[in-house]
């Protein structure tokens, strides 16, 4: 059914294949043979709709009463796809059969009435009635009927696929469980998308407050891996959740708790692939289409590679899916992350805390420099990814994956969507280089998006970081590895979704000079980039991506260990301005002309709108070759965070010309 | 009469009513409706109407003229007079219903009683006009003419 309900979900004409017109043959001549059972007590009306439907060619059985109308149902469930019911009737009123049909039968109805009254209109549409027709009906209005039987066999299909079942009334409780995961505006996301069947990002509040029927389940890290794992083998198209369930074999985990993660997974996929939402896509979808530059990132390429580990892969799909799905997506590895990330590097500097969602925090793990403890797998995985994927631009997976270090950041610019998540992760590694000026939020883009993208920034992030990529593909070649120097250069990667400038071009390596400096308002430092062999594992690239890529500046937060002789990072913009709400604050410290290379960028992360001011400061830090432990404070706070990497610094370099033009990402502090 | 004459008398009664108001362009979709198939359609249901018509209009009679006078019952009723008058096209007659509604909205028995005798005189006078048309087309046809299509082209 899902190959054919993608289908469906395309055209009406496949959906004639949906037809199967009870024994018409019609199917292939849709919507003729539509079976419509019309019910109205006034007769003249009803011959008059009578003969208008059968003049559009639906097959029209009439009542005048709607317990006859009724029974009619009940007797031949699948006898009839659309009702029109005339809302005044004697025996009962229209409203209340429109509430039998729709719950026994969830067919669509159509309501009519000589009555226009707005309120008798809008009961219509609160009874759940999919149209209301006033009288007299003109035959214009009933020849497009049909659409509402489409619309709701393809809801059912999507349902269907996603849940196991084909209520839809059981997605709304499990929204509200999600809320954990964070952000509200992803929760709200996905359930407009949920709702709307399409794949805007709006709504971010559609917090749901509602019927929170069960305990929270939070989703792990390793929980999500299991998942993604069961939903792997299973296929994509395939995974229903009680296979899922039973694969995943998790005790106290219920069939509801995996179709609604389920949901938000492939509403995070969709998004990855692009916008359309296509199931199939979801695979390609960490990369943004658009972003071809990176060449289809696709994660689980990666993590067929080996490259990026399958935790990482998970979290970026953790990640992913936070985007999408409103909440912070990443539910799982994000808000772990945070713990596991950031804090556990001490020297992550990066502080700021990532304002943005926990996603954030995870990012700054990102910094690479340390390599400690991001572990947060996601982190590695990006890293890992990030370097797998060399110069590629990889799309700033800002998955909390930050893995620590030496994972090449996936930055996947996975669809601007600004996971949060994500640029924390893409952040890092990208940070430094990345973010070219571009605007395109270079890295940050995949980085950016995922910070605590709000929805709406991944838009930003989408388009733009490919760009730097595209230039740079070494640029962010940083992956991760570059860090060397940084120490725990973590930077915080602030996940914010802005980033997208980081670009997640998180290659920055060497090569990121050219281009990323644009952005990156490193110039200088990318060369520097390339002598950093040392690849501290900082992972700049998150840093900088971190670097609040704030979307739509360029905020190169470039973050990146130039051990070699002064690289200085700079770190545009993100610190000005941002500061701004959580985001990070990464600096890339560099040690110029230190062995050491610390470099830390942090990034802060604020609002990568807020970084695109350009107004990048750069901090140079060069960090001696102190213990990165110095460098790095642990958690701060954002302020906190700052006025330690104040101290530590004193270097600040002004800002670049940093024209990054990071779409709008918001990047949130990037906890350190 | 010759057919053309005929015809054309009818094409101007129809304009006739339709610009006197009696008629509305809905009545224009009944006669989209009817085809080779179904010949009769329009006559068919403006018969159903008028029969419709005449047992609500005696409900309302009976209605109103109780001691206590149950306003929703009304409105139910005359709300179903709006709805098929207008899905025929008989646009004073609708007209008539809808004054007829915001009297009884207020509960103006008087008003009500007037409304009342004001839907029954339009119900009367459109009946006329389309035994009139009808029979018209009945001559057209009779004659072995087509019936001509209206277009309202004013």
């Amino acid at each position: 059914m899902n190959s054919s309900s993608g289908k469906s979900y395309m055209s009406t004409a496949s959906s004639s294949v949906l037809w199967k017109a009870g024994g018409d043959v019609v199917a292939d001549q849709f919507p003729a043979g539509l079976r419509v059972l019309l019910v109205d007590d006034d007769p003249t009306c009803l011959m008059i709709l009578e003969k208008m439907l059968k003049a559009c060619q639906y097959n029209v059985t009439k009542c005048n009463r709607a317990e006859t109308a009724l029974s009619m149902l009940r007797e031949n469930r699948n006898g009839f796809d659309i009702v029109i019911s005339d809302v005044h009737m004697p025996d009962m009123d229209g409203f209340k059969l429109l509430e039998h049909i729709g719950l026994e039968m969830d067919l669509p109805v159509i309501m009519m009435s000589a009555d226009d009254g707005k309120n008798v209109v809008m009961k219509g549409v609160t009874h759940g009635a999919c149209d209301y027709l006033i009288k007299p009906v003109r035959i214009e209005a009933l020849k497009n009927i049909w659409q509402h039987v489409v619309r709701k066999r393809k809801n059912e299909w999507k349902d269907f696929e996603q849940s196991g079942s084909v209520e839809e009334g059981d997605r709304q409780p499990k929204q509200s469980e999600d809320a954990d995961y964070s952000s509200s505006a992803n929760e709200g996301n996905w359930k407009s998308s949920k709702r709307r069947k399409d794949d805007e990002d709006e709504n971010d509040e559609r917090d749901d407050t509602s019927t929170l029927k069960k305990p929270r389940v939070v989703w792990s890290v390793e929980l999500h891996q299991q998942f993604v794992a069961a939903v792997n083998q299973l296929g994509i198209e395939k995974a229903v959740p009680k296979k899922i369930l039973e694969l995943m074999n998790v005790p106290g985990l219920t069939r509801e708790n995996v179709a609604s993660h389920l949901q938000k997974y492939r509403l995070y996929l969709r998004r990855l692939s692009g916008v359309s939402q296509h199931p199939s896509n979801l695979n390609n979808s960490f990369m943004n289409p658009q972003d071809a530059t990176f060449g289809p990132l696709d994660l689980q390429a990666l993590a067929a590679t080996g490259q990026l580990p399958a935790q990482s892969l998970a979290t970026l799909q953790a990640a992913g899916l936070g985007r999408s799905t409103a909440k912070s997506g990443i539910p799982m590895p994000l808000i772990d992350q945070r713990n596991i990330f950031s804090f556990e590097n001490p020297k992550l500097r990066f502080g700021e805390a990532q304002q943005q969602h926990v996603n954030n925090n995870k990012q700054t793990n990102l910094l690479h420099g340390i390599p400690t403890t991001m572990e947060p797998k996601q982190l590695a995985g990006l890293h890992h990814t990030a370097q797998s994927m060399g110069n590629m631009n990889m799309p700033v997976l800002s998955h909390g994956s930050q893995s620590s270090q030496n994972n090449p950041l996936l930055m996947q610019m996975a669809q601007p969507q600004a996971r949060g998540q994500m640029l924390n992760d893409s952040t890092v590694g990208l940070a430094p280089r990345l973010l070219s000026p571009r605007g395109q939020s270079m890295l940050s883009n995949g980085m950016a998006t995922n910070v605590s993208t709000r929805n709406g920034v991944p838009e930003n992030i989408r388009a733009p970081s490919y760009n730097p990529v595209s230039q740079t593909s070494s640029m962010f070649n940083f992956p991760m590895n570059h860090t060397s120097e940084l120490p725990g250069n973590s930077f915080p990667l602030v996940s914010t979704p802005g980033i997208s400038s980081l670009a997640p071009k998180v290659a920055f390596q060497e090569d990121v000079n050219s281009e990323i400096k644009g952005s990156v308002g490193f110039m200088p430092s990318y060369d520097i980039f390339n002598d950093l062999n040392q690849h501290k594992p900082q992972n700049w690239e998150l840093q900088n991506v971190g670097m609040m890529f704030n979307s739509s500046r360029p905020s190169n937060s470039l973050q990146g260990n130039l051990d070699h002789t002064q690289s200085i990072l700079v770190q545009q913009g993100f610190l000005s301005g941002q500061n701004r709400n959580s985001t990070v604050i990464s600096k890339a410290m560099f040690s110029a002309g230190d062995s050491t290379g610390h470099v830390n960028a942090q990034n802060s992360n604020q609002h990568l709108n807020s970084l695109l001011d350009n107004t990048v400061r750069v901090k140079f830090e060069r960090v001696a070759d102190a213990a990165p432990a110095n460098l790095y404070p642990d958690h701060f706070g954002q302020e906190d965070l700052m006025s330690a990497l104040l101290k530590q610094q004193d270097i600040i370099a002004p800002a670049e010309n940093n024209d990054f033009d990071f779409d709008g990402y918001s990047i949130d502090n990037i906890p350190v | 009469m010759e057919l053309v004459q005929i015809q054309r008398s009818l094409v101007d009664y129809t304009k006739s009513l339709f610009m006197e108001g009696f008629l509305d362009a809905q009545f224009l979709q009944l006669q989209q409706l009817q085809d080779d198939s179904n010949p009769d359609f329009v006559f068919e249901v403006v018969s159903l109407f008028f029969e419709d018509s005449e047992k609500l209009l005696n409900e309302l009679i009976i209605a109103l003229d109780q001691p206590n006078v149950d306003f929703k019952k009304i409105d139910s009723h005359v709300h179903q007079l709006k709805g098929s008058s207008s899905s025929i096209g008989a646009q004073r007659v609708k007209n008539a219903c809808i004054a007829f509604r915001n009297y009884c909205d207020v509960q103006n028995i008087e008003g009500c009683l007037t409304c009342l005798q004001q839907v029954k005189q339009e119900c009367y006078l459109v009946k006329n006009k389309f035994e009139t048309l009808f029979r018209l087309e009945q001559q057209i046809m009779a004659s072995g003419g087509s019936v001509p299509t209206i277009e309202l082209g004013f």
